[in-house]
């Protein structure tokens, strides 16, 4: 027994007792499991693709990308000018997509740069920088030439809308693709399979022999600059497409809410994705795709189990505590190890 | 010296477009420095003993509520009620203080980061303690702090009874002299402390952890005891702030204190390995002063006075960022520098 929780680690076990016990309250409790089902599949689709920016900066050697707002402001960036042209459905989220994805490589770049020259404090001023930048932001959205009446205030009012509806352009293009329906249960089909194409081509590029000398760049140094690889080349990369894969995750999230949040919402978006990549057992130093899937399928089932029965017990502010417990009591753990000399 | 130089020609600037009266503004300025220095200085000692920035004084912030909503429970107020609040706190301090000073020795090279973690993390159990347990499990005698259903303290409470307990403790003019004087008392703590032996080993400690370490000074210990007393220090810092502005936001008036004290003690021009009550006093002053100019700067300039209240959350994350990065970057220079000089 002790083996078996050495080897998943300690908090990995408690969550997973933690979510069989909350399961089984749930049934005790007579709460429809078809939907509890049918939102997990959901949440796991909206997050997943945020949850994957976490590895490329992993792989490269920045430990995790705190700076996710970065990517998710170069989506929204996206999305909006896709509405501000009145494009809907399909094409409205892959334009937004096409925008926004040189937006956030040049953004992920100038970061990465910027990386290279802090080394060992990646994560401290990865946070803030991305905390500067979402302020600086809020600037933005206030005085942004957006004329389109579904993003600015009806009345009065100056700047952006604090939530924009995707109602009448991206809402649910992809959950409603080819979703069908087992029993009470919705499969959002487009949704998982788009996440399972960009899971498919981050797990491609790190089998390739670019993307294992990334790997070989993050996790020992030295030994790939006596092998003639460019370490701090392969960090740029790796942050790249953090960045990248962050804008389009927040896309794919947006239409999946129904709402693009802007103002102060990108603020802590990082903490979740970084909880659930290190649920599904990553380190600071080593992430794979799998980590990816275990993480936020436990992470996000905890959250949607937790929902209704603490509905039912307690109150309704508790599921929020869990997640700020969950969320930040994992990265934590993380922080404290040994080893991953790197923040 | 050049970032507060730079953020003083911003204020002088800013505050010539607002047109507010001398008067006002140094009013204003008096009292905001009587309210906050303390809580900046509660953040030298950690950054002297080589840990950085304190975010984690977030938890000293908290045992000051506990204190005061302990204090409201039994109805307790005036001047009594005030020093019976600082005496409640502090064995609450001295524990949060010691289990952060416990963590941040297990994650050395990355205590900035883990901090701040650290105090998301504390938040957490904070909510869970107050909005579950509170009225269940842990007896609350005054109703009124209690949600309308019996569970939870409530979200704003009002501090009445102790308001300007301290402040007008020596009522000789309309300023709060007695604050301004334990102000005075702590930084004169602060300087003869750092002369003593374990003042001087906290210096060496920051100085080179090895080296300390090879002298016989037991680095753990220095290290937890530093933190303490920055958390005690911060706890009494919230209960003065607190007892200025009359209420308390139970879920959200600790939250930010980390973050605007450790801006205030940046624009001073501290670095996050040099800090000192010279910092502190320039910097509370120059980053208040922004604070009360900047939505009528913005008002003015702009037309807008959320683009001023949007510019100076920019400017404490930013100055943070800036800072950080600035460090970073200068450290790891030198450790270039190091390496080619061996090889």
């Amino acid at each position: 027994m002790k083996d078996f929780i050495n080897r998943i680690g300690l908090p990995r076990f408690i969550i997973i007792i933690f979510l069989i016990f909350l399961m089984a309250l749930a049934i005790y409790l007579n709460i429809p499991l078809s939907d509890v089902i049918t939102d997990i599949l959901v949440r796991f689709g909206m997050n997943a693709i945020l949850v994957l920016a976490m590895v490329p900066g992993i792989q490269a050697g920045i430990g995790m990308n705190f700076n996710l707002p970065l990517g998710i402001i170069c989506g929204l960036i996206g999305a909006l000018i896709s509405i501000e042209f009145k494009l809907s459905g399909f094409t409205g989220l892959f334009v937004s997509i096409l925008i926004a994805l040189p937006l956030a490589a040049i953004g992920g770049y100038l970061y990465g740069k910027m990386l290279n020259s802090v080394k060992g404090q990646e994560m401290t001023v990865g946070n803030y920088v991305g905390y500067s930048i979402v302020s600086f932001m809020c600037i933005f959205w206030l005085l942004a030439p957006f004329k389109s009446p579904e993003l600015i205030w009806a009345y009065g009012g100056n700047g952006l809308r604090v939530t924009v509806s995707l109602e009448s352009s991206t809402s649910h293009v992809l959950n409603n693709f080819l979703a069908f329906k087992i029993g009470k249960v919705t499969v959002p089909t487009g949704l998982l399979l788009f996440f399972a194409i960009f899971a498919f081509l981050v797990w491609i590029y790190s089998q390739s022999n670019k993307g294992l000398s990334m790997i070989v760049a993050g996790s020992n140094a030295k030994f790939a600059l006596s092998n003639g690889i460019d370490v701090d080349k392969q960090r740029i990369k790796g942050t790249v497409f953090s960045t990248v894969l962050a804008a389009i995750g927040i896309i794919v999230y947006s239409q999946s809410f129904g709402f693009l949040q802007l103002y102060n919402a990108p603020l802590y978006s990082a903490m979740p994705a970084a909880a659930a990549i290190l649920i599904g057992g990553a380190s600071l130093k080593r992430a794979t795709i799998v980590h990816v899937l275990i993480g936020t399928i436990l992470f996000q089932s905890l959250l949607v189990v937790a929902l209704p029965v603490i509905n039912v017990i307690a109150e309704g502010t508790m599921s929020e505590v869990i997640r700020v417990i969950v969320s930040n009591g994992i990265i934590l753990y993380a922080l404290t190890r040994e080893g991953g000399s790197a923040a | 010296m050049i970032v507060p130089i730079i953020f003083l020609i911003i204020c002088i600037a800013g505050s010539f477009f607002t047109g507010l009266p001398f008067s006002f503004l140094f009013d204003e300025m008096v009292i905001r420095l009587a309210r906050n220095l303390i809580l900046v200085t509660s953040l030298i000692l950690p950054v002297i003993t080589g840990l950085g920035l304190n975010f984690a004084i977030t938890l000293g912030a908290m045992a000051g509520q506990i204190a005061l909503i302990i204090i409201t429970n039994y109805s307790i107020g005036g001047t009594t009620g005030f020093f019976l609040s600082i005496l409640i706190s502090t064995p609450f301090a001295i524990l949060f203080g010691y289990l952060v000073g416990r963590v941040l020795n297990k994650a050395k090279g990355k205590e900035m980061i883990t901090s701040m973690v650290l105090g998301f993390f504390a938040n957490g159990i904070y909510q869970f303690v107050f909005l579950l347990l509170c009225g269940t499990l842990i007896p609350v005698k005054n109703e009124s702090l209690l949600l309308s259903n019996g569970v939870g303290i409530i979200n704003t409470i009002d501090l009445a009874n102790i308001k300007y307990a301290l402040d007008r403790l020596i009522p000789v003019t309309k300023y709060p002299i007695a604050t301004l004087l334990v102000s005075l008392l702590v930084f004169l703590f602060l300087h003869f402390f750092l002369k003593t032996k374990l003042g001087q080993d906290m210096r060496a400690v920051g100085h080179d952890m090895e080296i300390a370490r090879v002298s016989g000074i037991n680095v753990d210990k220095t290290r937890i005891i530093s933190v303490i007393i920055s958390t005690v220090l911060a706890a009494w810092g919230q209960i003065i702030f607190l007892q200025n502005i009359g209420t308390i936001n139970t879920y959200g008036s600790h939250e930010q204190v980390g973050l605007f004290a450790v801006a205030s003690l940046l624009v001073g021009g501290a670095t996050v390995e040099r800090a000192s009550w010279k910092e502190a006093l320039i910097g509370t002053f120059l980053f208040h002063l922004l604070f009360v100019i900047s939505p009528l700067a913005g008002q003015n300039l702009l037309g807008n006075a959320q683009i001023g209240e949007y510019f100076r959350v920019f400017v404490a994350y930013g100055v943070i960022g800036l800072s950080l990065v600035l460090h970073a970057w200068e450290k790891n220079k030198a450790r270039t520098r190091l390496r080619e000089i061996k090889e």
